[in-house]
């Protein structure tokens, strides 16, 4: 029977990840001066596993060095080696060089085997140095020579005593019997002698001993492969049985199996496996698909990157599944008893009906968000690169940091998770960088020499709040204001609060950064920061105290599959704002309008000047009220700028299902996705940035808006 | 048919071992480790068991101890699926009560082999 092995391989290839990061964050935990013995240990298993995997799958390469990390960990593990610092960093670097390797293998490529060799030699001389050589002894093969003359011999004389408890252990003589029967023709007389009277009998126990002679042209490794398993416990000897010879020279073979014992034992860990490891190849390569077949390896890094046939998958824990089939099978009792009372429908039945009714919108509700709950992992998906990274940047900038990684059950759903990720390790990297003085200098300041980055995640009403808290110097006003003066951000006119203040550092163009670092000037600024959020329908906030530290406040939806959304309507068209982006929304007065030459009407509302966008010119549709004062202003903010949006009326609020326009027909400017509301009617779902842009009130008619008014008012 | 209990953290190796044997016309019960092993082997009638050793929350040797602590379980094939060389865990494990060995990696048609050897 063959078994095509490559069905396994994702499954291999995503537990070895998960294991290397398990690895990675133990490695990262781990207190040199006091090892717990429970972290190497799971350092250890991961690396075991992946070793062992690899090798079953047929990833020669992952195995072979993967090796030589686990004989250093299987050494640190039984306090025959000390680990240092170093030792550390070098089993971290080997975590990323499997993990390069488990990648390319992934993507159907070669193995660059550049870096492995290259540890590989660090390993071996570690290894070396506490006298556990690498390389091999052959002592086993001279051995294997004699076996093989022996293969002449006509048949084996056996003699076997196992030991009393060999039937506790679930071996049975019977079996070994028959399986020696198999290969040759089998004679067996059994030695009744040691049996007790039957009122010492003990029943689990085996008292007997047998004389076995095997016929046939059997190698004396087959016969001892038939007894492997009890060889060390039992009384064995195995003599070649000659034309004409039949004698039991038990006696004298008793020794030369003690000896062979004693050799294989001897045998240290890793050379067996090693050996193991070896022999095998040939027949695992027979089993891997072609495209992971090993060419020669490193001089050709793959040019082609085939395109990755990696499909998104998720696990799902059990629960969550039982979870679902018990409310769908809700969801057909309902559905029968509905139909049931549809059958023969009288008025008396209303009630019933009602009920019916109700049943099934609170079936219905829940199977949504349960459905909702699969796609949502914990949040300590995104959070587990952050001890790594903090780690190598801590390094690199020689300061000190402590990462605290707070509410990590906190469920977020799937896309969201992947889309924040890079914004996270802008935000982190910021803090660390520009936030966190150096040790010097923060005991100069009377703090404590080790900075802290806090990484707190939890559920806020329907959205998810991610917390970046450092205690470093935190933001200065002063050179933050100076720098949006010099870049042309705000005039200086202004009366400016300090959360406006920090808020600038949103904006495009802006850094204060005085020399461009390698950790956090990669030209990527905090405005990118926060359009990618944005774009996830969240917002990002900045609290700061000078000298004490800041806080960024990530906001985001917990699914991008649903929005939270405010229906309001333009004439007989229902369009949709997503309520974050709302401030608020009033009724205006004649005073508060002011026309602005160049055609744009301004709201004056608490001195600050707002663009007004009527929606009905926008999107082209006769509305109820063309004028402001008629109708209602909805305060929106998009791309950090407020427009007010000129509706008829505002209607319900609810959660809206967001259907892709993109997909579905084509991107649409001002409209981020669509949704059927209850009575089956399409409705739009407005996109601010998009919308502003639109309508052409963007950041520069808005600042000349802003100017003109100053002047004005000046 | 018989009913061979898998246990093994490794989901890839797990997967690996049940479709071997099933496809050899085995019952097959998986277990992740050897807390839930011992639990699943407790509720049902297990032919054999097939162990890894390296196992969180509750090792192979331990295990193996455990199973042989249960009547059902006195006298039944226990192997070990073991990397380790033949010195410390393979001797644990005998100690313990295993019935023997196979060392990873293995392929497919030594799995069956080597179950074909305690099951007839």
């Amino acid at each position: 029977m063959s078994v095509d092995l490559s069905q396994f391989h994702q499954v291999f290839f995503e537990e070895s990840y998960e294991g290397l990061d398990v690895m990675e964050s133990a490695l990262l935990n781990i207190d040199l001066s006091n090892i717990d013995e429970e972290t190497i240990n799971e350092i250890f298993r991961a690396a075991h596993s992946i070793k062992g995997g690899s090798g079953t799958f047929g990833f020669m390469e992952i195995a072979g060095f993967t090796h030589v990390v686990e004989t250093l960990l299987d050494l640190i593990r039984s306090d025959q080696f000390v680990m240092e610092p170093d030792h550390v960093d070098l089993f971290l670097r080997s975590v990323d060089c499997i993990r390069t390797m488990i990648n390319q293998l992934e993507s159907g490529e070669t193995c660059d085997m550049e870096l492995a060799d290259e540890l590989k030699v660090v390993f071996e001389l570690l290894l070396d140095g506490e006298k556990v050589s690498g390389v091999s002894s052959k002592t086993d093969v001279s051995s294997d020579g004699v076996h093989e003359e022996n293969t002449g011999a006509q048949g084996w004389q056996i003699y076997f005593k196992p030991e009393l408890d060999i039937l506790r252990t679930g071996n049975d003589p019977v079996r070994m019997f028959r399986e020696l029967s198999e290969l040759g023709e089998l004679s067996a007389s059994a030695i009744t002698n040691d049996i007790p009277a039957i009122s010492g009998i003990d029943p689990e126990a085996c008292y007997m001993a047998w004389n076995l002679t095997l016929w046939g042209d059997a190698t004396e490794e087959q016969v001892n492969e038939v007894f492997e398993w009890v060889v060390d416990d039992s009384e064995l000897s195995i003599t070649p049985l000659l034309l004409g010879e039949e004698s039991v020279e038990a006696q004298s073979e008793v020794e030369k199996l003690a000896e062979r014992a004693a050799t294989e034992e001897s045998k240290s860990a890793p050379e067996l496996v090693k050996e193991t490891v070896s022999q095998e190849p040939s027949e695992l390569q027979k089993a891997t698909p072609p495209a992971a077949a090993k060419k020669s390896a490193s001089n050709t890094p793959a040019l082609k990157k085939e395109a990755k046939t990696e499909s998104a998958s998720i696990r799902v824990g059990t629960d969550k599944i039982d979870d679902l089939i018990n409310m769908v099978g809700e969801l057909v009792i309902t559905q029968s008893m509905l139909s049931e009372l549809g059958k023969d429908f009288s008025i008396e039945n209303m009630p019933k009906l009602m009920e019916g009714l109700e049943q099934l919108g609170m079936h219905t509700r829940e199977l949504q968000e349960n459905v909702m709950r699969i796609r949502m992992l914990p949040i300590s998906f995104a959070f587990s690169r952050f001890p790594r990274l903090v780690h190598d940047m801590s390094k690199n900038l020689n300061k000190k940091v402590e990462l605290v990684l707070l509410g990590e059950t906190t469920e977020l759903d799937k896309t969201v998770m992947e889309r924040i990720g890079d914004p996270l390790v802008h935000l982190v990297r910021n803090s660390l960088d520009h936030g966190l003085e150096l040790p010097e200098k923060r005991l100069e300041l009377g703090k404590d020499e080790t900075g802290k980055i806090t990484l707190n995640a939890f559920h806020q009403g329907g959205n998810i709040i991610i917390q970046i808290i450092d205690d470093g110097a935190g933001l200065n006003k002063e050179r933050i204001l100076s720098k949006a003066i010099e870049n042309g951000l705000v005039t200086g006119n202004e009366h400016l609060t300090d959360e406006q203040i920090n808020d600038l550092i949103f904006l495009p163009g802006f850094s204060t950064a005085e020399s461009v670092t390698d950790i956090s000037g990669r030209g990527v600024g905090m405005d990118v920061v926060r359009r990618n959020i944005q774009e996830l329908n969240g917002s990002v906030e900045v609290e700061s105290t000078e000298g004490e530290g800041s806080i960024f406040t990530i906001r985001l939806p917990l699914t991008l599959a649903i929005l939270d959304g405010q229906l309001i309507n333009v004439g007989e068209q229902v369009y949709i704002f997503p309520l974050v982006s709302i401030v608020e929304s009033i009724q205006s007065h004649d005073q508060m309008i002011h026309r602005v030459s160049g055609g744009c009407d301004v709201l004056r509302l608490r001195n600050e000047y707002i663009p007004i966008i009527r929606l009905w010119e926008v999107f082209n549709v006769k509305p109820e009220y063309e004028t402001v004062e008629d109708g209602l202003l909805v305060i929106v903010e998009g791309d950090n700028i407020k427009v007010a949006v000129l509706v008829d009326d505002l209607l319900a609020q609810q959660q809206v299902v967001i259907k892709s326009i993109r997909e579905n027909y084509r991107t649409v400017n001002g409209v981020s996705g669509a949704t059927i509301l209850g009575d089956g009617t399409v409705s739009l779902i407005l996109d601010i940035s998009g919308l502003i842009k639109l309508a052409g009130v963007g950041r520069d008619s808005y600042k000349k808006i802003n100017d003109s008014n100053d002047n004005e008012a000046a | 048919m018989a009913t061979i209990l898998a246990v093994d953290d490794s989901a890839s190796m797990r997967q690996m071992v049940s479709f071997t044997l099933k496809g050899a016309g085995y019952n097959v019960i998986e277990a992740e480790d050897g807390q839930k092993a011992l639990e699943k082997a407790k509720v049902s009638s297990v032919d054999l068991v097939l162990t890894d050793v390296n196992m969180p929350v509750m090792d192979g040797i331990e295990l193996v101890k455990n199973l042989r602590t249960l009547p059902d379980y006195k006298f039944t094939p226990i192997l070990m699926l073991t990397t380790e060389s033949a010195g410390d865990k393979k001797m644990e494990g005998k100690n313990a009560g295993a019935t023997g060995w196979l060392v990873k990696p293995f392929n497919p048609e030594q799995l069956l082999a080597t179950i074909k050897k305690v099951m007839g």
